[in-house]
């Protein structure tokens, strides 16, 4: 494996991506709503018109039974609480958190479904497939420049985040208390495992169908769809501990090398070309 | 020892037969002409020379590598440029070939050096960070030309090469395949439709249709096999007796004579005989003002080949 070869086809991707304006604009738009306009408006709204501004239907005494429900790690963590710092940290700390596990997927789909579909049908594949690389280096490739702007763009909006989260509940918060210990499992450990499990799926679709439309609607409906299920559990076992968020990520990383193993042994030139 | 060899290769597409048992050999330093109608089975023979695809039977081996099984070695030895020029529009020039040259594994300097170069020769330099969206299709063959020949390739797969150029250009490539092949001995496998160019290019073609081989030799191989005999035109300063023109019609050798007054056309066995034809006309009176051997352009002889029934012999 030549790994110089895979930085290099990444590489190239990532240059052409960065000229599409259909990759770029969800890149940039996504984080700005749910990173950005979200949170301000959870964290100032309740400051700026009280309970009210939380909705009809919804109470802070409706938040406290919720929590009532939740583990004793969580319960415990927010005990001390007045009921709308309760509202920020349980909202912005946790609800927030299967988020990030599906926003990498959302901000650099388009890349990974573009990855061989698009190639062959900007008519650029045949050039690509006659290089001297081998089929590993190739799907790795071009997993890895779906994977980089996914993660760098992940963790650059969770820096975003944490600022927005605390500076605009610091006069209700009164400290920086944005990220939790478990935030950094899970945007370290968990979140790249889930990336590359949604990009590895998508490149993978991506080998094997017809036209973008056809890979982008299998990656959006599918892969999205499966991994936002398994987001949401996930999230569910990180509120009990940092070991088991861990854990969780491992068993994640495995499903990815099972994926990728599959992916490099099952693609091949041969198909590709068969269908050129 | 030959740099390209097929034995018996075949590769079908389901109920379609691509390409059919060929079996022929590529010699060091020979542009070797591939001529067919489209889906003759050219596209898909580079494709299993190259090793991205696999034949279903038979054999190659491509500077004595298979690449069925070695194409990662094959292709890093060869150069190919597709029907389409197939580059990335949304690159520039310079950026789509430094990316090819990592491909083929050149080290940073010699890259650049190897880019610049290219970008000179194939007058992208002016524009050689422009996007490669906005070139003319003329701009984006050369590039393409321009990364198939970055790496120094020893052997040349080359679609339609001119496609799309100017005169001039067309003309360029033309001297600067002749010598690659000629001069620096670089195998080329050319494919095309232009058979003005692969008449002047190619030192022997391979005509397919319906993936098979219909015929392969030189030229005048191709032309023997379609005709028997040799016609020799001749221009006469006055005309001759027709007395004269019954006793060359019987003449050992003389197979056929047609034309009159001061313009004739005679068939003989072979070019050998022509010497002999002429010392007889000039004993016998004849005023010779031009001797020409008739050559079977190679249009003549692909319309020939594709136009005989299927199964014809090669």
């Amino acid at each position: 494996m030549n790994w110089s070869l895979i930085w290099a086809i990444a590489r190239k991707d990532l240059k052409e991506a960065a000229q599409n304006k259909a990759a770029v604009i969800p890149a940039a738009v996504v984080p700005l709503v749910l990173i950005v306009i979200f949170p301000l408006a959870i964290i100032l709204l309740p400051q700026a018109f009280g309970e009210a501004a939380l909705g009809s239907g919804f109470s802070l005494e409706e938040l406290q039974s919720l929590l009532q429900r939740m583990p004793p790690a969580v319960t415990q963590a927010l005990a001390a609480l007045s009921p709308l710092q309760v509202w920020i940290v349980f909202t912005t700390g946790y609800l927030f958190a299967p988020m990030f596990l599906i926003l990498p997927l959302m901000m650099s789909s388009i890349v990974a479904s573009d990855s061989f579909v698009g190639e062959k049908e900007r008519k650029t594949l045949e050039s690509l497939l006659y290089s001297p690389t081998s089929d590993a280096e190739l799907i790795l490739g071009k997993i890895v420049a779906s994977v980089l702007p996914a993660l760098g763009l992940c963790w650059a909006s969770f820096a975003v985040y944490s600022l927005v989260v605390n500076v605009a509940g610091f006069p209700l918060m009164g400290r920086v208390w944005f990220p939790t210990a478990l935030w950094w499992p899970l945007m370290l450990w968990v979140v790249p495992a889930v990336a590359v499990l949604g990009m590895a799926s998508a490149v993978i679709i991506s080998s094997r169908v017809s036209t973008f439309m056809e890979a982008y609607q299998m990656s959006a409906a599918g892969v999205i769809l499966v991994l936002a299920l398994v987001a949401g559990q996930i999230t569910g076992v990180l509120f009990l501990s940092v070991p088991v968020a861990m854990l969780v990520g491992l068993g994640v990383w495995a499903l990815d090398a099972g994926l990728l193993w599959l992916g490099v042994r099952t693609f091949s030139r041969n198909r590709l070309f068969s269908r050129l | 020892m030959a740099v390209i060899e097929l034995r018996g290769l075949s590769r079908a597409f389901g109920a379609v037969r691509a390409v059919r048992d060929l079996t022929f050999d590529l010699h060091e330093g020979e542009v070797f002409g591939v001529l067919g109608p489209n889906g003759a089975g050219k596209t898909t023979t580079v494709r299993l020379l190259n090793g991205v695809l696999k034949p279903d039977a038979g054999r190659a081996r491509v500077l004595g590598l298979d690449p069925a099984v070695q194409g990662k070695q094959v292709r890093r030895q060869t150069g190919v440029l597709t029907e389409t020029p197939s580059v990335y529009e949304r690159l520039s020039a310079r950026e789509n070939l430094r990316f090819s040259g990592t491909l083929y594994g050149l080290a940073h300097d010699d890259l650049e050096a190897r880019v610049n170069a290219q970008l000179e020769f194939f007058e992208l330099g002016q524009r050689a960070d422009d996007k490669v969206a906005g070139y003319s299709k003329g701009m984006k063959q050369r590039l393409a030309l321009a990364r198939a020949l970055l790496h120094d390739p020893k052997v040349l797969f080359l679609d339609e090469p001119t496609a799309g150029l100017d005169p001039e250009a067309a003309h360029q490539v033309m001297q600067l395949i002749a010598r690659l092949s000629h001069q620096a001995g670089r195998t080329v496998f050319l494919c095309t439709h232009n058979l003005d160019e692969a008449q002047r290019l190619c030192d022997r073609l391979a005509v397919l249709r319906e993936g098979g081989v219909l015929a392969l030799g030189t030229l005048a191989e191709l032309g023997r096999t379609l005709w028997r005999g040799v016609w020799v035109e001749l221009d006469l300063q006055a005309a001759l007796p027709d007395v004269l023109r019954r006793d060359l019609a019987r003449l050992p050798g003389v197979q056929r004579v047609e034309g009159e007054a001061t313009k004739w056309v005679v068939q003989v066995g072979g070019e050998a005989e022509i010497p002999d034809l002429i010392a007889w006309l000039v004993s016998h009176g004849a005023r010779l003002t031009r001797v020409m051997p008739r050559r079977h352009t190679l249009e003549e002889i692909y319309f020939e080949l594709q136009e005989a029934p299927a199964g014809r012999p090669a």
